[in-house]
C-alpha cells in the first residue's frame, strides 16, 4: 500500500513535471477534475495511516474499532481505485476489485457484529472498555 | 500308452495318500487299504507294462532313444531358470578342442607326406566364460535302463505288496505300513523314472525317507527306531557325495537333464588311472552316493540293522529295489563312470571286498533275516563288481534276477517267521519242509537260484558277472576280482545252504527248544543261557511283537495248536495271500536268468545273444556309452564286425580305449586254449563247481554231520568270532566316529559353555560396567551442563521476555506495525530512497529550489 501511495505520488510529481510551467496550473486542476489512479492510491494511504495511528493511540475499543475500519476503507478504496484504473487500461480482469471490495465489506460487518459482542461481554466482565485496563491476553 | 507314464509313479502316492490321510479317521478296513494298496501298484505295473510293450516293440520309431514325457507336454519347470556360470571341466573341454583340432591337422595332411610320429602343432583353443540358464523340469523318461526298474520296481512291488496285505494281518498300523509303502513306490519311481539329476536326487532322498519310516514302523522299540537313524545318517554320508556331484554336473555341463549331459560329456577325454579330471570327481561323488544307499564296504552298516523293519519292507526296499538304486545310478552314469579308469577300478575294488566281506559274515549268523541280510549286501558288492569291470549291462541284469530271488527268499523268510510265531532264530527252526511245503519248494528255487545252479536265474548273471571279471579289459588286475568274486560266490553257495539246512531239514529243533513264540539274538541268548522258556530278558529285537525285559511271553496265539506240556508252538503254512507271491517270484527267480543267455551258449541257442531285443545286453545296449566309438551303444561295433570290415576284436577295442590294462586272466587262457569258447566254458565249469564246493560243505557241516560246525567254529575261533561278530565294524564305528562324535559335541559344549557363554557373560558385565560410568557422566556431568546453561538463559533472558508480554492489545498491534513497517523498509527500503531521490530531483527541476 506505501507502495502504490510513494509510486502514485512518484507518478503525479512527474506528470505534472513534465508539463511546461506556464501550463502547470491547468494541469492540476485537470487532475483535480479527473483524478487519474495515484490521487486515490494517496487517499487510501492517508485513510490507512489514519486508522493505524487511531487503533494505536484510541484507548477507547469502539474507537479502534471505528480505526479498523478506517484501514479496511482504505484497503477499499485502493481495490476500486485500482478496478477503475484497470477498466481504463481495458484489462479483462477489471471487475475482480470490486467484487473483494463488497466482500471485505461483508467481512467488516461480521467482525464488527462479533467485535461488539466481544467489547460487550468484556464490558460485563471488566466492566472498562478502555483498552489500557484489560490486559488479559497476557496470561 | 508310453505317453501315460506319468501315471506310474502318480497312482501308488495317491494310494499312500488316501491311505495315509483317511485310513485312520475313517477306520478303513485291511481289505479296503490292502485293496487301495494293491490296486494302485498294480494298475501302475500294467501301465509299465504296456508303455514298455508299446514303445520298445511296437511299430514305434523313437526307440531306442529315450522318451520324455517332455516332448508330449508333461512336464513343468520345477526349479525355474536361474542363470549359472558353467565353469568346471574347463581344461577338459580345452583338451578336447586341442585333440579334435590336431586330428582335424592331421587329417588334412596327405598319408604319404606323414613322418611317424607325425609332431603336430595346433594352436591353443581358447574357452570363453561360458554362463548358462539352468531350469530343472520335472518330466519322466522311458528308455532301456528306466524300462527294467519300472517293471522291477511295480512288478515286484506288487508281489510284495500282495504278500504284506496277509503278514501284516491285525497290526494296528495298518494303514500307516502301506501308505508308508506307497510312498516308498512313488519316490523309488521317481527315482528311477526321472529325467534328470535332481529328480533322481529327490527319488533318492525319498527313498531314504521312506526307508526310515518304514525302518522304524516298530517305533516303540528301540532297536527300530535305533536302526532307522542309523540307516539315515549312514545314508546322509553317501547323499552329501551325490549332491556334491550333481553341483559337479551342472557346474561341468550347465544341465541336469541326462539327454543333455550325456550327449556332452561322451566326448570328454577319458581320464585314465593316474590322471585325475573333473569327471573322476564327479563319478567318485556319484559313487560315495551309491555307496550309501546300496551298503557298499564302508557305509554298508545300516542294512543288517535295517531289518529290524517288517519283513516284506526287508524285501521290497532292502533287497530288491531301494538298495539297487546305487546301481542304478552308476550304470544310468556309466559314461561318466567309463570315463574314469581309477574310480572303475574303485568301484570293481569296493564291490569285491564287500561281496567276499558281506559273504563271511553271512555264514556265521543266527538270525534268518541278517543271513538274508548280509546276502544282501554281499550281491550288491557283485553287481557294483560287474560296473567296476565295464559289464554295466550284467550289473543290472544281477539286479534284476537278485530282485527275483532275494525278493522271494526274504518272503520265505517273512512266510517262516511268520509260521514259527516271530521266531528268527534258525537255531530254533529246522525241518519247516514238512510243515511249509509251498514256503519250503518256493525257497528252494530261490536257494538254487543264489548259488548258481544252472539254470536257475542266479547263474546266468552270477556267472556273467565273473566271466566280464577274468576278461575285463577296463581295468587291470581284473583277476584279483574274478578270484574274491569265486571265492565269494562259494560262500555265498555255503551260508545258504546253511540257511536251508538249518531253517527246512534236519531235526524240527523248535520241539526241543521252545523259545517262547518271539525271537532275536537276545532271546537265543537267553535261551543259550539256560534262562526259562518263555521269559524274554532283553526288549525283543526281531519282527514283532513287542515284549519287555521281565514280560512272560507266553503262548501268543491262542488260536493255533500247540501241545500244553511244552507251549510249543507248531508251525503252519502261511495263508494263501502270502505263498502266491512266492511262487510268482519262484517262477520268476526260475526262468528270469533266460533274459541274458551269455554267448558262450551260441552252439545251443544259435546265437551270440538269443532273444533279439528281450535279450538284456541287447536290450540295455543304447544307453551303455562304447570308449572306442565314443557313442551310445556297443552293438554297433559288432555289427560292423559281422558285416566283415575291418574292426577289430572286441578285446583289442578296448585295449585300445584304455591304457594300463593288462592281458586279462581270460586272454592268458585262450592263448593257452587256443579256443575262445572253451576259455568260456572252462570259467562256467569253474563257478559251477564252486556252487557245488559251496553247497556240498554246507550239506557236510549242516546236514551230514551238524557236529563238524561247532567243531571247526571252535577250530578257527578267531575267524568265527570275527565273522560272527561282524568284524567288529559297527564296535569301531561306535569308537572311531560316534564316540568321537560325542566328544567332538562335549568339546564344543564345553568351548560353549566357558568360553562363549564366558565371552557373552564376560561381556555383559563389562557392558553394564561401562553403561554405568556412562551413566554417571550423563547424570552429573551432561544433565548438569544442560541444566545450568538452562537455568542461565531462563534468568538472563526471561526480565526481557516478561517485559514484552505486556497483555495490552495496543503494545502488540504497536509491534506488528513496527514489524510491518521494517518489512517495508527491508524489502522496499531501497526503492522508497531511489524514489525520494528522483522526487528531490523534480522538485528542484521544477521549482528550481534544491533541499
Amino acid at each position: 500500500m506505501v507502495t502504490y501511495l510513494v509510486h502514485g505520488l512518484i507518478f503525479f510529481l512527474q506528470e505534472t513535471g513534465s508539463t511546461p510551467q506556464a501550463g502547470m496550473k491547468n494541469a492540476m486542476l485537470e487532475g483535480l477534475k479527473h483524478p487519474d489512479l495515484s490521487k486515490f492510491l494517496v487517499v487510501g494511504a492517508l485513510l490507512f495511516i489514519i486508522g493505524v495511528a487511531g487503533v494505536l493511540t484510541r484507548r477507547n475499543i469502539i474507537v479502534i474499532f471505528m480505526s479498523i475500519e478506517l484501514i479496511l476503507n482504505a484497503a477499499n478504496l485502493n481495490f476500486i481505485a485500482m478496478s477503475r484504473y484497470l477498466q481504463q487500461t481495458g484489462s479483462v480482469n477489471a471487475l475482480a476489485g470490486q467484487i473483494f471490495a463488497v466482500f471485505v465489506i461483508v467481512v467488516a460487518a461480521a467482525e464488527a457484529a462479533i467485535g461488539l459482542g466481544i467489547v460487550i461481554a468484556l464490558y460485563r466482565n471488566k466492566e472498562t472498555i478502555w483498552i489500557d485496563e484489560i490486559d488479559l491476553l497476557k496470561w | 500308452m508310453y505317453k501315460y507314464i506319468w501315471l506310474v509313479p502318480l497312482l501308488p502316492l495317491i494310494g499312500a495318500a488316501i491311505n495315509g490321510f483317511f485310513g485312520r479317521k475313517f477306520r478303513f478296513s485291511e481289505r479296503l487299504i490292502g485293496g487301495i494298496a494293491v490296486g494302485s501298484v498294480a494298475l501302475s505295473f500294467l501301465i509299465s507294462v504296456a508303455s514298455v510293450v508299446t514303445y520298445g516293440f511296437g511299430s514305434n520309431q523313437g526307440w531306442p532313444k529315450p522318451y520324455v514325457t517332455s516332448q508330449d507336454g508333461f512336464s513343468f519347470d520345477w526349479i525355474p531358470a536361474g542363470a549359472i556360470s558353467i565353469n568346471q571341466g574347463r581344461q577338459a573341454r580345452l583338451d578336447m578342442e586341442l585333440n579334435r583340432k590336431a586330428e582335424e591337422k592331421l587329417a588334412s595332411i596327405p598319408p604319404e607326406e606323414r613322418t611317424h610320429p607325425q609332431a603336430i602343432l595346433v594352436a591353443a583353443p581358447f574357452e570363453a566364460p561360458r554362463y548358462g540358464v539352468l531350469n530343472i523340469e520335472w518330466s519322466y523318461q522311458l528308455d532301456p535302463l528306466s524300462a527294467i526298474f519300472m517293471l522291477i520296481v511295480t512288478g515286484v512291488g506288487l508281489c510284495i505288496f500282495v504278500f504284506a496285505t496277509g503278514y501284516m494281518h491285525g497290526e494296528a498300523g495298518f494303514y500307516r505300513f502301506f501308505a508308508y509303502m506307497g510312498l516308498f513306490m512313488f519316490a523309488m519311481l521317481v527315482l528311477v523314472m526321472g529325467s534328470n539329476f535332481l529328480m533322481m536326487f529327490v527319488g533318492w532322498e525319498g527313498v531314504g525317507l521312506c526307508s526310515y519310516l518304514l525302518i522304524g514302523y516298530y517305533f516303540d522299540r528301540q532297536e527300530a527306531a535305533n536302526a532307522s537313524r542309523k540307516a539315515f545318517i549312514t545314508n546322509r554320508v553317501g547323499d552329501f557325495g551325490f549332491a556334491l556331484a550333481v553341483f559337479g554336473v551342472i557346474a561341468t555341463f550347465g544341465s541336469a537333464q541326462y539327454t543333455e549331459v550325456f550327449e556332452q560329456a561322451k566326448s570328454y577325454p577319458i581320464e585314465y588311472i593316474g590322471h585325475w579330471g573333473i569327471l573322476s570327481w564327479i563319478a567318485l561323488g556319484l559313487f560315495i552316493g551309491a555307496c550309501g544307499k546300496s551298503a557298499q564296504l564302508p557305509l554298508h552298516v545300516w542294512l543288517p540293522d535295517a531289518m529290524a523293519g517288517p519283513t516284506p519292507v526287508s524285501a521290497l526296499i532292502h533287497a530288491a529295489t531301494m538298495v539297487t538304486a546305487g546301481l542304478y545310478m552308476v550304470t544310468r552314469t556309466n559314461v561318466i563312470f567309463q570315463h574314469s579308469q581309477t574310480m572303475l577300478l574303485v568301484v570293481a575294488l569296493i564291490g569285491a571286498a564287500t561281496a567276499i566281506f558281506a559273504a563271511t559274515i553271512g555264514i556265521t549268523q543266527n538270525d534268518i533275516k541278517k543271513v538274508l541280510a548280509y546276502s544282501t549286501v554281499s550281491q550288491l558288492g557283485f553287481m557294483f563288481m560287474a560296473c567296476g569291470v565295464g559289464a554295466f549291462v550284467i550289473a543290472i541284469f544281477h539286479v534284476m534276477t537278485h530282485a527275483f530271488f532275494k525278493a522271494l527268499m526274504f518272503l520265505g523268510a517273512g512266510s517262516v517267521i511268520h509260521g514259527m510265531h516271530h521266531e528268527q532264530d534258525m537255531r530254533r527252526m529246522g525241518g519247516l519242509k514238512k510243515y511249509m511245503p509251498y514256503t519250503y519248494w518256493t525257497f528252494f528255487a530261490g536257494w538254487l537260484a543264489i548259488c548258481g545252479i544252472i539254470p536257475f536265474s542266479g547263474f546266468w548273471s552270477k556267472d556273467e558277472i565273473l566271466w566280464n571279471a577274468a576278461s575285463t579289459t577296463y581295468i587291470p588286475y581284473g583277476w584279483i576280482i574274478w578270484l574274491i568274486g569265486t571265492i565269494a560266490a562259494t560262500c555265498t553257495a555255503f551260508y545258504m545252504t546253511r540257511l536251508m539246512a538249518m531253517t527246512f531239514w534236519g531235526k524240527e529243533r523248535f520241539l526241543d527248544q521252545p523259545a517262547g513264540g518271539e525271537a532275536d539274538e537276545a532271546h537265543a541268548s537267553a535261551f543259550d543261557k539256560g534262562l526259562s522258556q518263555h521269559d524274554a530278558v532283553m526288549a525283543s529285537a526281531g519282527d514283532r511283537p513287542h515284549h519287555e525285559p521281565g514280560e512272560h511271553v507266553g503262548p501268543a496265539d491262542q488260536h493255533d495248536f500247540h501241545t500244553q506240556a511244552t507251549h510249543v508252538h507248531i508251525p503252519h503254512e502261511s495263508p494263501k495271500s502270502m505263498w502266491v507271491p512266492l511262487v510268482v517270484l519262484a517262477v520268476l527267480a526260475t526262468i528270469g536268468g533266460f533274459f541274458g543267455v551269455g554267448p558262450a551258449f551260441r552252439f545251443i541257442t544259435g546265437s551270440e545273444l538269443p532273444g533279439g531285443k528281450l535279450n538284456i545286453v541287447r536290450w540295455l545296449d543304447p544307453i551303455i556309452w562304447n570308449p572306442v566309438t565314443r557313442e551310445f551303444g556297443k552293438e554297433e561295433v559288432h555289427a560292423s564286425a559281422e558285416r566283415g570290415t575291418q574292426a577289430p576284436a572286441e578285446g583289442e577295442h578296448a585295449v585300445a580305449a584304455y591304457q594300463n590294462v593288462s592281458p586279462s586272466l581270460a586272454h592268458a587262457v585262450e592263448s593257452r586254449l587256443q579256443s575262445e569258447l572253451g576259455t568260456e566254458w572252462l570259467f562256467i565249469v569253474i563257478s559251477l563247481v564252486v556252487a557245488g564246493i559251496g553247497i556240498g560243505l554246507g550239506f557236510l557241516f549242516y546236514v551230514k554231520q551238524p557236529s563238524l560246525a561247532d567243531e571247526w567254529a571252535s577250530r578257527l575261533r578267531p575267524l568265527y568270532n570275527a565273522s560272527y561278530n561282524k568284524y567288529w565294524v559297527d564296535e569301531f564305528y561306535g569308537w572311531a566316529i560316534t564316540r568321537r562324535t560325542m566328544d567332538a559335541a562335549r568339546a564344543v559344549f564345553t568351548f560353549d559353555s566357558r568360553v562363549v557363554d564366558g565371552a557373552v557373560n564376560g561381556l555383559a558385565t563389562l557392558s553394564r560396567l561401562f553403561s554405568r560410568i556412562v551413566g554417571g557422566i550423563d547424570k552429573y556431568f551432561v544433565d548438569g551442563l544442560v541444566n545450568s546453561i538452562a537455568a542461565f538463559v531462563a534468568r538472563l533472558m526471561s526480565p526481557l521476555f516478561r517485559a514484552a508480554q505486556t497483555g495490552f492489545t495496543q503494545n502488540y498491534a504497536l509491534v506488528m506495525v513496527l514489524g510491518l513497517m521494517i518489512g517495508i523498509v527491508a524489502f522496499y527500503g531501497a526503492d522508497i530512497v531511489r524514489a525520494a531521490a528522483d522526487t528531490a530531483a523534480a522538485i528542484k527541476s521544477m521549482f528550481g529550489i534544491s533541499f
